[in-house]
């Protein structure tokens, strides 16, 4: 069992990420990936800009105990978690989680798990900005009430 | 000292990233946080807010808690990382 959990400015290559889940790890028959990226438009507002402020220290101490909580309840081979900080465009790739185990309900429960932590848990805050100014992210009740079917 | 940060639109409303304050060794959140807010009307304010989460050396933390001297305390908004 292995994870790896970065915070980074600069972007990340989900083939890249993909390889590392995958390199040497033929106990593994199945990887699951999930990467969420920055849309054009939100709540009727466009975004041009994407600012990701974090907690350096603890971001990273929270994706490590996020991806500590899928391994204790599923049995993984690797769990990768990067997310970016710093400044983003519309379109530009933010969050990546990738999952390996032997069989897929593992390795996909596994990510779904990791996201919907992650959105409550994980201490980085959006700041959108575009045609209409800027206007920081409001925190959903949805994504609190996610991490309940855990 | 305890060290202080704020973080996203609480770091903006109050102007202020990061604070080293003198509370009593050992000390509690409570009496930091009356600290803070003496600092004036819209520290006060802010500090009110029921939505703020607070973290002990990187670990959240709900209610008062004793404080130490090297001890780091964040104030910050719901998160909406991810």
């Amino acid at each position: 069992m292995d994870i790896f959990v970065r915070v980074q400015a600069g972007p990340f290559d989900v083939g890249t990420e993909y390889a590392a889940l995958r390199r040497d790890n033929t106990a593994d028959g199945a990887a699951a990936m999930f990467v969420g990226s920055v849309r054009d438009f939100s709540s009727a507002r466009e975004v041009q800009t994407l600012k990701l402020e974090h907690y350096p220290g603890m971001a990273e101490r929270q994706l490590q105990e996020i991806a500590s909580g899928a391994v204790a309840r599923w049995k993984l081979g690797r769990v990768r978690i990067l997310h970016r900080s710093g400044s983003l465009c519309a379109g530009e790739d933010i969050v990546f989680v990738g999952a390996t185990a032997e069989h897929r309900q593992a390795a996909l429960d596994a990510c779904a798990y990791i996201m919907d932590f992650l959105k409550s848990r994980a201490p980085f805050w959006k700041k959108e900005s575009g045609p209409g100014g800027e206007h920081w992210v409001q925190a959903r009740a949805s994504d609190t009430e996610a991490l309940e079917k855990w | 000292m305890i060290r202080v940060l704020f973080f996203a639109a609480l770091r903006e409303q109050l102007q202020c990233a990061a604070l080293e304050v003198q509370v009593p060794d050992p000390g509690t959140l409570a009496q930091l946080r009356e600290h803070l807010s003496a600092r004036g009307e819209t520290w006060r304010r802010a500090l009110e807010d029921g939505q703020l989460q607070v973290a002990l050396n990187q670990c959240i933390t709900r209610g008062d808690c004793a404080l130490t001297s090297g001890d780091e305390v964040a104030f910050f908004p719901p998160v909406t990382g991810g």
